[in-house]
This record gives structure tokens, C-alpha cells and sequence, in this order.
């Protein structure tokens, strides 16, 4: 099994030659788009000297829906529907970006309390995309029991969005001016206890699937990103934090709550898919206490929306603003091109699995033994959808 | 920031620099300047992360609006920079050398607004359309009622409502969707 993926740092972007077929020496296969080792409907076009890629393409388009098409014929309220399916494990960043970039433009602000449960939605969707991320790694390495446990996990938080939103997946909670609704009674109870839970599953999590001698070979040393490739690649989040890099949006430009908090930029140095995961599993770590003290600092009373014309006809002044925030990836954000009407003229949404997924990914597979592809993918945490939006 | 904006305005002729929010700002230059800008922003002054390229379609002025969003990590300052470029000869400088995303944010830009970028690699190769043959599907005049009807046919039982004045209708019926 190769432990390494042995590229050099150099800096060279462009695409390499092709291989030559003909030849005979080389198998060309598909990993995806159906395929239980992958992130979501993407395929990879792997070409493969013996059991070892010499050659990796990225193929999206599986699951493009014209989101950004569709949300320059639709006015400012109907969009929510729309946003937040770019990202299926975590729309909420979607809806608080929309939002976000709304009210920037219209200057607008929610009230403090709005504020407070934004975060506290937002920490919440961390912490079940998070917990799905723990499982895929695991399945991807063939530890399918930690995937059970985790998706168990992301369920009850689930059952805490349905209770806080009325839905499960697609919220819709954030609106312009604030949110949808306050706090059911006995919520705080609740989430604090499943916050306790989910410490000791993270605990057992540790010791079965981070000191698992198994995973441990085949994840450290696989996929290392070098800090070289940091900024030239684009590279945000856990996959530039375990490379060493300090960066994280909630420190270093603080929106919502965040700079009411206590809390810590964690980072790395080996930069390798074990490195990445131990990362991830402290950051979920550090989501439950986030959500502790959210619950703990949130005012119980107050208004939850700012006064809001009518929505449904609802201009937006012309303007253009690019708003982001910290997701379990990385950057997320939003751009924002408006024209004075009642709907958008231009939404581009950066998602940071655009570039984690294609250039990234097509030069880290290189080297990488075919067994290790689908552990590398999962790795990196990419989403399709906000690919292709 | 305001000392680099004096400069960008001289060295670059840059124009109409507006702060969006803080800590961000847009500016404007020409198609010419454009390649020049943004590799002297990279190397020189620290904006080395590429946030994204994008594209606004301003048909009734007959422009494409490019913008190149630009982060400095050290500052913490984002730069916007706006090129407009002529939308029935729609093409612009390269910047694949400088991040090795930018080819792709070009070739989806090649997919869905017609650009141009000499010289980007694969950009001939589709992005998230395959087969696809009509306008590129981004422009505002691409209509995507009017290709769905031609190309998908109607089904018997199908209705198809124009959302707005379909939720207006909803919201008033009594006047007849008028609000």
C-alpha cells in the first residue's frame, strides 16, 4: 500500500500532457459518480500505471440544478428555497450568506438575539457536518461501525434543527433582518444534554478510529498538502489548518457572535489526511463547546427579526457585496450584484470545494495508490453541489 | 489601503473605487491594465488568495463585468477588481499562471458566458454541460423557458408556472394577482 503521495512542492499548474493509451501500460478508470467511496455525485477520471495514478480529472455536473440562473428570475424571499440546497450537509451557511449579503446591501441589521441563534444554527450544522465527515472518513478506510455511530449522532442534531425550524435538512430559518423564530421551550435542556453525549462519543470515536493502528497507516503521510500550496491552490479551512496555516474566518474577521466567544484557532503541521482528521475531530470538539456557551450567552428575550418591509415585494437597493463565513470547509461566501428591482441580478456563490476538488485534488491524486483515492476524496471534504451550483 | 489605492490609481489608471462593506473594496480598470493589476496585487502586496472569478452579465450596456476577488491575509483587506469586457467579443487575459484554480474558474466562464482566455488550459473541455449546444446558459438573454419547451417537448399533465406572478395569483387572488 503506498503511504505517500510523493509529489514535490514545485509549482506548476498546468494540466500534464496525456498519457498514451495505446500504449498498453496504462488502465484509465472511472472512481464515481456512483460509487460508495466518493463525496457526493463526482466522478474522478483516474488513469493508473499498475495500482498507482499517474493521471487524475476532476468531473462535475452530475448535480447542477442552474441554482445561480435560477435566482436572477426569482425574487429576493423565493430564493431561500433555492439557496439552500447548494450544499446538502450544510445549507445553513447558504441561508445566513444570502441573508447576510441582503442586508449588507439594504443596511439592514438583526437584533442581538437573532444574532445569537444564527450562530448557535450555524454551530449546530458544524457539528452535523462534522459528525458525517467523522463517518465518511471512517467508511472510507472501512471502519463502517464509527459511520453509524456518527450518522445516529447527526440524526439527533436533526431532530434539534426539526424542533428549532421546523425542518430537518433544508431550514430556511434565516431570513433578512434575523431569524424565523425563537427558541421552543425546553431547547436548551435538550441540546445541552446531546452536547454531553456527544463528548463521550467523540471520545470512543478517538479511541476506536484515531488510535486504530489501520487507519493510522493508511491516513498519515496520504495526501499531504505542503504550505506551499496553500495560497497558490486556494486552500482554506481544515485542509490549510492542518498545513500549519492559523486562519479561520471566525477569528479573523469576526461576524455574528464569534468575537463573544472563547475560542481557539486550532492547526496542524503534517498537512496529511491524518492530520486533516485529527483536526476535524478536535474542531467538532470545539463546536460543542461553542454551542455550550451560545446557549449559555443567548438572551432569552427580545425581538428576533429586525422590522422588515414587505418581503414579498421587496426592492433591494443597487449594489454589489461579497459576504463569508467559516463552514466546516473553509471560506464560504457569497457575491452579490443587485439592481434596484425586487430581484437579484447576480449571485455567485464560493464554495471551497471548487478548488479543493478539482486543482487540488488532480495533483494530490498523483502518486496515490488506487486503494487510497477514495480515503483521500473524503479527506479533503468536498461537496459537489457547491461546485456546480 | 489608501496609499495603495493612490498608487493603483496612477500605475494602473484604476477608477470608480468604491468600499462595498469594511475591509472590502472594488475598483475599476481597463481589459489592458487588468492581467498587470492582479500580478502586481499577488506578488507586491500580499493579496495571494484568489477568493473567486466572476461574471455579471450587464446586457443593455453590451458588457461582460469580470471580477477578481482578491484577499490579503495579512491585512485582512479584500480587493474587487471589475473589468469590463465587450460582450460580443468576449475574450480576456489569462490568469492561469498565478493560481492553479483560475483555469477552472475560466473554463466555466468559457461554458456559461462565452468568454474567451487565450491560452487557459482545457478550456475547450466541458465543465458541468455536456453536449451542450445552444447559448451559453449564464447570458441574460439565454431563456431557459423557451429551451426547456423546445428541447424537452410538453407532457401530457404538465403545467409549467412563471413563479412570481404565479405566488401573486397565490397571494391575491380576488385582484387577479395584482398586488
Amino acid at each position: 500500500m503506498a503511504l505517500t503521495t510523493g509529489h514535490s512542492a514545485s509549482l506548476d499548474f498546468a494540466p500534464p500532457e496525456p498519457v498514451d493509451l495505446s500504449s498498453g501500460k496504462y488502465v484509465k478508470l472511472w472512481q464515481g459518480p456512483q460509487h460508495p467511496g466518493i463525496t457526493g455525485n463526482m466522478s474522478l477520471e483516474l488513469t493508473l500505471d499498475g495500482d498507482t495514478i499517474i493521471e487524475c480529472k476532476t468531473h462535475v455536473g452530475y448535480l447542477h440544478r442552474g441554482f445561480e440562473k435560477l435566482m436572477e428570475q426569482r425574487s429576493f424571499i423565493q430564493n431561500f428555497t433555492v439557496v439552500c440546497r447548494i450544499a446538502v450537509p450544510e445549507p445553513a451557511f447558504n441561508e445566513y450568506l444570502y441573508a447576510a449579503a441582503i442586508e449588507a446591501i439594504s443596511g439592514v441589521e438583526s437584533p442581538a438575539r437573532a444574532q445569537w441563534l444564527r450562530a448557535l444554527n450555524l454551530e449546530m450544522m458544524r457539528l452535523a457536518s462534522f459528525l458525517m465527515w467523522i463517518g465518511g472518513q471512517g467508511g472510507a478506510f472501512g471502519q463502517y461501525t464509527v459511520a453509524n455511530w456518527t450518522l445516529t449522532y447527526r440524526d439527533y442534531v436533526l431532530d434539534l434543527f426539526e424542533e428549532m425550524t421546523g425542518a430537518r435538512i433544508y431550514h430556511m430559518y434565516m431570513v433578512p433582518g434575523g431569524v424565523r423564530a425563537g427558541l421552543p421551550a425546553g431547547f436548551e435542556q435538550r441540546i445541552l444534554e446531546l452536547m454531553d453525549n456527544t463528548d463521550k462519543l467523540l471520545d470512543q470515536i478517538e479511541r476506536v478510529m484515531y488510535n486504530n493502528v489501520v487507519f493510522k497507516a493508511r491516513a498519515k503521510g496520504l495526501g499531504i498538502i505542503h504550505p506551499e500550496l496553500v495560497d497558490p491552490y486556494g486552500v482554506v479551512g481544515p485542509n490549510a489548518r492542518a498545513s500549519g496555516f492559523r486562519r479561520d474566518l471566525r477569528k479573523d474577521a469576526p461576524y455574528l457572535v464569534y468575537d463573544q466567544l472563547d475560542f481557539d484557532v486550532i492547526s496542524g503541521t503534517a498537512g496529511d489526511a491524518y492530520e486533516r482528521a485529527w483536526l476535524r475531530l478536535q474542531e467538532t470538539r470545539q463546536s460543542v463547546k461553542l454551542i455550550r456557551q451560545i446557549i449559555a450567552g443567548a438572551p432569552s428575550d427580545g425581538p428576533f427579526q429586525a422590522d422588515m418591509p414587505n418581503l414579498l415585494h421587496w426592492k433591494v437597493p443597487a449594489g454589489e457585496t461579497y459576504v463569508k463565513a467559516e463552514c466546516t470547509r473553509g471560506e464560504y461566501g457569497y457575491y452579490m450584484v443587485t439592481d434596484g428591482t425586487e430581484i437579484v441580478r447576480r449571485v455567485h456563490v464560493r464554495g471551497p470545494s471548487y478548488t479543493h476538488a478539482i486543482a487540488l485534488m488532480e495533483r494530490l491524486a498523483v502518486g496515490t495508490n488506487i486503494a487510497d483515492i477514495a480515503g483521500l476524496m473524503v479527506s479533503l471534504h468536498t461537496y459537489p453541489p457547491e461546485i456546480e451550483r | 489601503m489608501s496609499e495603495l489605492l493612490d498608487r493603483l490609481v496612477r500605475d494602473f489608471a484604476v477608477t470608480d473605487i468604491t468600499e462595498r462593506r469594511p475591509a472590502i473594496t472594488t475598483l475599476q480598470v481597463s481589459k489592458a491594465n487588468g492581467e498587470r493589476l492582479i500580478r502586481e496585487l499577488r506578488d507586491r502586496e500580499g493579496f495571494t488568495h484568489l477568493n473567486f472569478i466572476a461574471c455579471t452579465d450587464w446586457i443593455e450596456d453590451g458588457i461582460f463585468r469580470l471580477v477578481y476577488m482578491l484577499h490579503n491575509y495579512a491585512t485582512g483587506q479584500t480587493i474587487g477588481v471589475h473589468i469590463d469586457i465587450d460582450r460580443d467579443n468576449a475574450e480576456m487575459t489569462s490568469i492561469h499562471t498565478l493560481w492553479a484554480q483560475a483555469w477552472t474558474y475560466q473554463r466555466e466562464l468559457r461554458e456559461m458566458y462565452g468568454i474567451n482566455f487565450p491560452g487557459s488550459p482545457r478550456l475547450e473541455e466541458n465543465f458541468c454541460l455536456e453536449g451542450w449546444d445552444a447559448m451559453p446558459p449564464m447570458r441574460r438573454d439565454f431563456d431557459t423557458a423557451k429551451y426547456s419547451a423546445e428541447r424537452f417537448g410538453h407532457r401530457e399533465g404538465r403545467v409549467t408556472l412563471e413563479p412570481r406572478d404565479h405566488m401573486k395569483v397565490q397571494l391575491y387572488p380576488n385582484r387577479g394577482g395584482d398586488k
